[in-house]
């Protein structure tokens, strides 16, 4: 709840808003114990009095009654009936909403259609039937107000059930022996509450508005009592010769609505979970780069087409920093493949989001450290560069297809702008050419399936799509992230065989990042091990699967079961990672390590090693002579 | 040793196209009818790829999807879930995503309340006891249960979900993709636990993966799914040593094996069957290198070999 109050206070107009309302809904709600004039006691004598004279600080309405008064006590009543037309709104359109979206099937058609035909008459007419039904009457403006805007609530609250009527916490209470009545009142009406009071929050504006529109037809509230509807209305016929009379409640209004509407906002960007992470703030173009530190100078490590050295990215969330990746040197020369593993938090993924500065700003920033393509640096470098550079010399193939192949386009037509994007073509050459990438990762009757949508292929052949798209510009570097750990084995083998043909075809640089320790077996020459930000063993595949050096690569291959090996117990690593915000001195996994001793808890321990192999433990599994740090 | 789940010529089938009056426009066959029986005390591990109809299949037997054919029967009586109390308390789900299956705004304590009270009406105090004990059976802190699920990791998620599917005392759990939410490092963590708890509670599991090596790992026996139906069952260490159909082989050559060379293991096409439109006979055929003018024609039953316990649905077993 104080989070709530922060967050709603951090945004200036919703405070202001919130304000203006308060010091309104106080007005209200004191105007019985305030010393005013009676508010229908007529004084024709004194009519259209302008506003500051004497007795009467507004003035008074064309009877002479005293504005001020009349202006209060209307507000109370405008306010009154609009906060009860929205609970009821609300209570109604919110049950409808969840029976309609938790029973689904017929009973959610019929109710819908229902509230469809509701909404098919312009809420003013429907308003207008009601009240000629009914007669007019402020308690029936209310009802017509009320039930004009149940379809809204109902409509908005349907959506949200349907979502969560199959979610997997509602299966399980089913099975723990909840029957309906119980599911919808304990499972789905607190997931659907914030839901409710957003929809309220900006709806409730419009319905004094509302309200204040049948009053100002003279259905609403009858005279000589005032809503501010009825004030206006009354004022109407003066509004040329005494403007003062229909300024007074029509400011009052604005004020109300636009106050309310201001806090509402602010109300549903602090309730939205979404919104309150920062989706809100517009990424930047390229991650943010704050580097104290000069980038390390550039080593010469032999002909490497990519190369990071010290890298370091963060998450800055409101105090805490978190290290996601905690000073990360790698390399990878043409034709070679480097894998990344790592379990899920350990940073693979942002260490290679990291280089083309694809990693969310805020609240990533990359803090040290440099990555080199053909030895320019490209953290820090301008966005222009790295527009160019994207997908065209370094390309992203992301985990799940369907997520990054958009879904309104045909493929051939996605393919033709990641072309053209680079290159100047004609459109029916770059066609051509998404053609020919198509056949390139074998997908069947190329020619017709550039004309699918995402939507119209299996989850392998979205991917090879990815792939294509990634091939689009004959890249140096394809950044792999855990392409195939969204399909089935059978397309896994098949994609994994792809990229490697093309690697060896065309000299390609694939940096894969994993966690499946059999993925790295077949497909990578050289393995990076991360855990909790940082590298803590590198060197060839064969020579880091047969013989691990750092305990926790050992105990991470022994935990995964391979085929073949019949029923067992599987070997696990008791605990879990370490929070990357929280991070103690010395090696991560010490409390996890059944070796850690007491100086594996001080100080900086080096990434050391030889030629290729480099292990960051004091007391590794195997010795590695270390003649030179990595 | 007693059936106590028993599946005859049990489907399912989804209409697609529904219309508010009339005939759907068509419909899918989700699970085609299946027979399968599971005895007291075994893991019978299910396996298939996407699509294939073993989540469904699960669905059914804890009364979440009703049946379109067939009849399941739990300890040799039919399923009833009109009583949801009865039913609750002999069979469990255990969900794959641990965090989606625990309600977001709801304490642990209330998650794990939920069963005691509704199922076996139990008072405060007995509750707080029988919450102590499961949660020491699992190697959960008692100081977890008033906090809410997004304050835990997967692996403690997950092993909340198992603790609420204990906590209804049923001797028959569905697990379903329970690891595969989970890093390797974990994974063993809840895999081992799930061991140790079947062995001491006299559980017995139906387990469901897509991860051949993890079925492998924990199940006696194990039934190969493809396209709706079981194309090949039998003990697990002769199922993926020598798999007889070759939609087993297939799944087992492509699992990734460190130190095997990297190939594809076929080049025809690799496309599942159209569910609304199925091909005649095996549905199989189409990516089978022993194919057959009969595959096309008919489709093969479930048979047994020499070995009566291993049987496989294919008229060219390997």
């Amino acid at each position: 709840m104080t989070q709530f109050l922060a967050l709603l206070l951090r945004n200036r107009l919703a405070a202001a808003g919130g304000i203006v309302l308060l010091v309104v809904v106080v007005l209200a709600v004191l105007t019985p114990v305030l010393p005013l004039a009676n508010p229908d006691a007529t004084d024709t004598a004194n009519r259209f009095q302008p506003a500051l004279s004497r007795a009467h600080l507004l003035g008074t309405d064309h009877l002479g009654r005293d504005l001020l008064s009349r202006l209060l006590w209307g507000t109370r009543l405008s306010l009154a009936v609009g906060f009860a037309a929205a609970i009821f709104a609300a209570t109604l359109g919110a049950a409808i909403g969840i029976i309609a979206g938790y029973f689904g099937g017929r009973t959610d058609n019929l109710i819908m259609r229902g509230v469809d035909m509701l909404m098919a008459f312009p809420y003013i007419l429907l308003a207008l039937a009601i009240v000629a039904a009914l007669g007019p009457g402020l308690g029936n403006a209310l009802i017509a107000v009320a039930a004009v805007n149940i379809p809204f609530f109902a409509r908005n609250i349907r959506g949200v059930t349907v979502g969560l009527a199959h979610k997997e916490f509602v299966d399980a209470a089913r099975l723990s022996g909840l029957g309906h009545g119980r599911i919808i009142l304990t499972e789905i009406l607190p997931n659907v509450v914030p839901v409710i009071v957003i929809a309220m929050s900006t709806t409730i504006g419009w319905m004094i508005l509302e309200t204040a529109g049948l009053s100002f037809l003279g259905l609403g509230s009858q005279p000589p009592q005032a809503d501010l509807g009825s004030m206006l209305g009354e004022a109407r016929s003066a509004l040329i010769t005494n403007p003062l009379t229909s300024i007074v409640p029509g400011a009052m209004i604005l004020v109300i609505v636009m106050g309310i509407n201001l806090l509402g906002d602010g109300v549903r960007d602090a309730l939205d979970p979404r919104l309150r992470s920062g989706a809100l703030t517009r990424p930047m173009p390229a991650t943010r780069v704050d580097r104290p530190t000069p980038p390390p100078a550039e080593t010469e490590e032999g002909g490497a087409v990519l190369a990071l050295s010290d890298l370091q990215t963060q998450f800055h969330v409101k105090k805490r920093v978190y290290k996601a990746v905690g000073g990360a040197s790698l390399a990878v020369r043409p034709g070679e493949c480097l894998g990344i593993i790592g379990e899920s938090g350990s940073g693979k993924s942002v260490t290679a989001l990291s280089v083309m500065g694809l990693v969310a700003s805020p609240p990533g920033v990359i803090t040290a450290g440099a990555a080199r393509y053909d030895g320019q640096d490209l953290i820090g470098a301008r966005y222009e560069t790295l527009r160019r550079l994207r997908g065209d010399r370094i390309a992203y193939i992301f985990q799940d297809p369907l997520a990054t192949l958009h879904p309104l386009y045909k493929v051939g037509d996605q393919l033709v702008e990641a072309i053209r994007c680079h290159r100047t073509v004609s459109k029916a050459e770059a066609w051509q050419r998404a053609i020919d990438l198509l056949k390139q990762v074998r997908i069947p009757n190329a020619e017709s399936r550039a004309s699918s949508f995402p939507h119209e292929m299996s989850g392998g052949m979205r991917q090879r799509v990815g792939i294509a798209m990634a091939m689009a510009n004959d890249p140096d570097v394809i950044i792999a992230d855990e392409p195939t750990t969204a399909l089935d084995v059978t397309v896994q083998a098949q994609i994994l065989s792809l990229l490697n043909d093309l690697r060896r075809e065309r000299g390609l640089a694939i940096v894969f990042i994993t966690h499946d320790f059999g993925v790295v077996g077949q497909l990578c020459d050289r393995i990076a091990v991360m855990y909790a930000g940082r590298i803590v063993e590198q060197g060839p595949t064969e020579a880091i699967l047969t013989t691990p050096a750092h305990p926790y690569t050992r105990r991470l291959i022994a935990c995964v079961p391979e085929l073949g090996e019949g029923r067992r117990k599987l070997e696990a690593i008791p605990g879990l990672p370490p929070a990357v915000d929280r991070l103690d001195p010395g090696c991560a996994f010490a409390p996890r390590c059944e070796k850690a001793r007491a100086a594996c808890l001080t100080g900086e321990i080096a990434l050391a090693g030889s030629g290729q192999r480099a292990v960051r433990c004091l007391f590794p599994e195997t010795e590695i002579p270390s003649e030179q740090s990595a | 040793m007693s059936d106590v789940l028993k599946l005859e010529r049990l489907s399912k089938s989804f209409p697609v196209g529904k219309r508010l009056f009339g005939a759907p426009k068509g419909v899918v066959h989700a699970v085609r009818p299946v027979d399968l029986v599971v005895q007291q005390g075994e893991t019978l591990g299910i396996v298939g790829e996407s699509g294939c109809g073993k989540s469904t299949l699960a669905r059914m037997l804890v009364g979440l999807l009703p049946a379109t054919t067939g009849r399941i029967e739990i300890n040799g009586e039919p399923l009833n879930t009109a009583d949801p109390a009865a039913f609750g308390r002999k069979i469990q789900y255990v969900f794959q995503d641990p965090i989606s299956s625990l309600n977001p705004r709801k304490t642990i304590r209330q998650v794990m309340e939920a069963p005691l009270k509704r199922l076996h009406r139990m008072d405060s105090a007995a509750r707080a006891r029988r919450i102590a004990e499961i949660f020491a059976s699992v190697n959960l802190r008692e100081d977890f249960l008033d906090r809410y699920p997004h304050e835990f990791s997967g692996g403690q998620a997950q092993r909340i979900g198992i603790a609420r599917a204990l906590a209804a005392e049923a001797k028959i759990l569905i697990l379903d993709e329970p690891v595969s939410a989970l890093d390797v490092s974990v994974q063993a963590q809840v895999l081992n636990l799930l061991g140790d708890l079947k062995s001491r509670l006299d559980l017995t599991y139906l387990f469901i993966s897509h991860d051949l090596a993890v079925v492998e790992a924990v199940s006696d026996r194990v039934a190969v799914l493809y396209f709706g139906s079981v194309v090949e069952i039998g003990p697990a260490e002769d199922i993926f040593r020598a798999p007889r159909h070759p939609y087993t082989r297939l799944l087992a050559q492509s699992a990734p094996v460190v130190g095997r060379p990297l190939r594809a293991p076929e080049g025809r096409e690799t496309e599942l069957p159209d569910p609304l439109n199925p091909p005649t006979g095996c549905a199989f055929r189409a990516r089978c290198p022993r194919a057959t003018e009969q595959c096309a024609a008919v489709a093969p039953d479930l048979t047994a070999g020499a070995d009566t316990d291993h049987r496989v649905a294919c008229f060219h077993p390997l």
